[in-house]
């Protein structure tokens, strides 16, 4: 019978920093956070004495002078007057409107272009193939100054509406060479708005929400968990019985008939573009910046969302259809039990990355002239303040907190559906 | 035998199927209206195309080439709708080259036509028959493109040795040192001056190697590795210059010095792409390296630096480029834009070129890891002789769709004021000739980008049938 005794302890040696892997570990990690502190140090210390040089210390107190400089595209109340802050914040909501906008359509047109990409049809198979590889292979830039110019260029002139030359789509839609005028929605009874966060760092960051639409949402959302709360008892009823009470009716009005009866309520209706002097006033004008960007961006995505789903559906196996069908599932359970289910699971992660690029993307505003955040703080606010460190310190880290709260997003979405193997 | 008269005792000859299953109807019918779905959707389709065609077709029939200026043009077109391609005629130089002298042009274009000759060692190993036949075609085009932009009898030389050495199969391996020169080749082709400055540089890294493999089996892997790259750096800050400037004095090697202010066009894309890809190579590897390894703060200084690029749009770091940049270097360094921009998209690209080669390491088996291990080959060499080799093969697709998206994003340098083809285009709309062309310019801009990136998109997928070794 033999032992084994652990190898005797050694005493410590220098050496063994290097040759003990146990050690060797700390050695390295030690000597990589020396060289990484040294290399922040060194460009902290250059940008410090560039600066002082310079004359200008970083100093973040030029947000809230008057910016100075107007911006025609708006979300929110915001006139020259107002503080760098508060342009920045204009420019902000200007980003997320055209994502969230770009995301949307994006979506809808990659999915139909991924599907019927799949069809047998030849031709139709062709025509998005060619709309794929065209919106891939050319650069997105392009793509927004070449809308840019398509939607300046070929429109009529708002004065080619009086002279009878160009009509009004549907007598309520006006596409002009200065942009898209659309019906708005009005409230005759309204509730008025709540503002917030006036009088907070000299009216920086204030904004209104209408109260209409808050009771809107939450009416609508109300039906829309009493919904669910129908379906999960149909869903008890059919575990206990074997029979599902025929329920979607009761949930459709439960959804829609309270929203329609407030909507009655409030008064609404739409409010039209009307050809005054030389140009169209009513209605929500969609600026021509606005419209490049936005149907360029989404267009450019879609192309990247349609091979997405074009992958994800192709990557469901014959097998599984045929497996739900023999099981005794109709086609269209086949597709909301089976199929999508795994469909999504691997479309969604690369979705929402694609989300990021297009969010990212919309930066690319300056080209056009869109007043996004790039536009005001990085363009504008830089320009006229000469403060390059602070507003691109402020740019990127806007930037990257919208970027990671994406994809944190993502992250908890993979947790959740990710299969459990062994 | 009555009841056996019913019995045939030979085939029938087959029938021709029926006219409607088979030539033009038959796969009209299958392809095109086998339901009422499909039929709506060719109609739909249908459509589609003639109000396209219907909408360019007469623009394009109508071409004008020879014509020196907008108004000139329209005289020609009297009226009509129609192209004015004259533009690309005109400016063909400027959209190609910028503002790089034009009796030097030939360089850009050995250093363009030599790039292939430095990539296809990498991309096509062995060659395939119908790439030999290609590879031909192409080293034909690179000599005309060589002679109309008139370069000196030795350049043409040069490339018809370093392409038709790619034939001959001993020595197509060897070409890969050719690849690793070819950064260095490219430097000195473009921006010129002398080229001892050029070849000190490459001494540097000679001269690292050298002691490295003197003082490895002596003095152990780390300190060798230490010493050789103190030297290698010391050569690079001492010597170097001087050196370059010895030498100079006794065999002058130079070309015109051109200043990258100069760069412009396609070539400014093709340079920012290349530079940006071949620099960010390594720096992507050891990214993702200290991504994977279990050293935390090694771990987090890496997954910070790439979450960060990967997190802010480029724009903003073309904005870092162009006003910042020198504010965090030394008081007194002046860089030259264009050089802060090849930095900026070197480190851009780094954290895409990371991701994509984790996700090479990843997918790679667990056991070659642990065989790896088994043999005992330290960390290094399992990486060298057995990791990366098959990580960067798995990796190739990645690569090449992180080299288009970088090559379709040099157009955001026309933003910070760069004459990329996109800045070029405005600078020429606001000229007076060509003042109020719009389509011709962004036309043929798109063409030239979906030219270079489709070809790169197919060279990806037919990699991946390649390198697919499942079933």
């Amino acid at each position: 019978m033999s032992s084994m005794t652990d190898t005797p302890r050694q005493p410590f040696r220098l050496s063994m920093l290097i040759y003990d892997s146990r050690y060797r570990s700390i050695t390295i990690q030690v000597v990589a956070l020396i060289g990484f502190i040294a290399g922040v140090a060194w460009i902290v210390n250059n940008t410090i004495q560039n600066l002082a040089t310079l004359g200008k210390s970083p100093d973040f107190g030029f947000l809230l002078e008057p910016a100075g400089y107007d911006i025609n595209q708006r979300l929110i109340e915001y006139h020259s007057q107002m503080t760098h802050a508060r342009a920045a914040f204009v420019g902000l909501l200007n980003t997320l409107l055209v994502a969230v906008a770009g995301c949307v359509l994006a979506t809808i047109i990659g999915v139909f272009v991924g599907i019927l990409r799949l069809s047998k049809n030849w031709l139709i198979g062709r025509l998005m193939t060619v709309y794929v590889e065209a919106q891939r292979n050319v650069p997105v830039l392009l793509w927004i100054v070449f809308l840019m110019a398509i939607v300046s260029e070929i429109p009529p002139r708002p004065a080619d509406f009086r002279s009878g030359e160009a009509q009004m789509l549907f007598d309520s839609i006006a596409v002009t060479n200065r942009g898209i005028y659309i019906p708005e929605p009005l409230f005759a009874n309204s509730l008025g708005d709540v503002t917030v966060l006036k009088g907070v760092l000299k009216d920086s960051f204030y904004f209104s929400i209408s109260l209409d639409l808050i009771v809107l949402l939450a009416v609508f959302l109300g039906g829309l968990v009493i919904s669910g709360l129908i379906k999960r008892r149909a869903d008890r009823i059919q575990e206990a019985t074997g029979e599902r009470p025929t329920t979607w009716y009761l949930r459709l009005g439960i959804v829609f008939l309270p929203t329609l009866a407030v909507l009655y309520m409030l008064g609404f209706h739409l409010g039209y573009p009307v050809l005054k002097g030389f140009n169209f006033t009513g209605g929500i004008h969609l600026r021509n910046s606005f419209v490049a960007l936005w149907i360029a961006l989404s267009l450019y995505t879609a192309a990247f969302i349609a091979e997405i789903v074009r992958a994800g559906i192709m990557a469901i196996s014959r097998g599984q259809t045929e497996a739900a069908a023999a099981l005794g599932l109709r086609g269209g359970k086949i597709m909301s039990l089976v199929i999508l289910p795994q469909a999504l699971r691997i479309i969604i992660p690369p979705l929402i990355s694609q989300y990021l690029n297009l969010t990212k993307n919309t930066s690319l505003a300056i080209a056009v002239g869109y007043m996004d955040i790039t536009g005001t703080l990085g363009g504008i606010t830089l320009n006229q303040t000469g403060r390059e460190l602070e507003c691109l310190l402020l740019l990127m880290l806007i930037y990257l907190t919208i970027s990671l709260s994406i994809s944190s997003v993502m992250n908890w979405y993979n947790e959740r559906v990710k299969l459990t193997e062994r | 035998m009555s009841e056996q008269s019913y019995v045939r005792d030979e085939m029938l000859p087959e029938l021709p199927p029926p006219a409607t299953e088979v030539g033009v109807i038959g796969w009209m019918r299958e392809n095109l209206f086998s339901g009422w779905l499909n039929t709506i959707l060719t109609l739909a389709g249908i459509v589609i195309v003639y109000f396209a065609v219907a909408a360019a077709l007469p623009w394009f029939l109508n071409s004008v080439w020879n014509a020196n200026s907008l108004s000139e043009c329209r005289e020609i077109l009297e009226g009509e709708a129609g192209a004015c391609w004259g533009v690309i005629r005109d400016r063909f130089n400027q959209l190609m080259f910028g503002f790089y002298p034009h009796e030097e042009q030939w360089r850009p274009v050995l250093a363009f036509v030599l790039l292939f000759v430095a990539i296809a060692p990498i991309l096509f190993n062995p060659m395939p028959l119908e790439m030999k036949i290609a590879w031909g075609g192409f080293i034909i085009f690179g000599l005309w493109l060589l002679w109309i932009t008139g370069a000196p009898i030795l350049a043409h030389l040069a490339f018809l040795v370093a392409g038709l050495a790619l034939y001959y199969e001993p020595w197509a391996r060897k070409m890969l040192f050719f690849s690793a020169l070819y950064p260095f080749i490219m430097v000195w082709l473009m921006w010129g001056g002398s080229a001892w400055y050029v070849i000190s540089a490459l001494l540097g890294f000679v001269i690292g190697y050298l002691i490295y493999r003197l003082l490895e089996p002596i003095m152990g892997f780390l300190i060798a590795v230490i010493v050789s790259v103190l030297v290698a750096i010391g050569w690079w800050f001492f010597l170097a210059a001087p050196f370059a400037a010895w030498m100079a004095g006794i065999i002058p090697l130079e070309l015109t010095p051109v200043e990258s202010r100069k760069f412009g066009g396609l070539m400014l894309s093709v340079m920012l792409g290349v530079t940006g890809i071949v620099g960010s190579l390594p720096l992507g590897i050891v990214l993702a390296l200290a991504r994977q390894s279990d050293l935390l703060i090694v771990k987090t200084i890496s997954v910070g630096f790439i979450e960060f690029i990967r997190g802010v749009p480029l724009i903003t770091l073309l904005f870092v480029a162009s006003t910042l940049l020198n504010i965090f270097l030394p008081p007194g360094t002046e860089f030259d834009i264009i050089l802060r921009v090849m930095i900026m998209v070197t480190l851009f690209a780094s954290a895409y070129m990371a991701e994509v080669i984790r996700g090479g390491l990843a997918a790679l088996p667990r056991g070659q890891y642990e065989a790896a291990d088994a043999l005992g080959l330290d960390y290094w060499k399992a990486q060298r002789l057995i990791i990366m080799p098959q990580a960067l093969k798995i990796s190739i697709p990645g690569i090449v769709s992180t080299f288009i998206g970088l090559f379709k994003d040099t157009t955001l340098v026309s933003i910070i004021g760069l004459l990329d083809m996109l800045g070029l285009a405005n600078a020429i709309r606001a000229t007076t000739a060509w003042n109020g062309i719009i389509w011709e310019l962004y036309i043929f801009i798109a063409f030239v980008f979906f030219i270079f990136c489709f070809a790169m998109s197919r060279y990806s997928m037919y990699l991946e049938r390649k390198l697919q070794t499942g079933h």
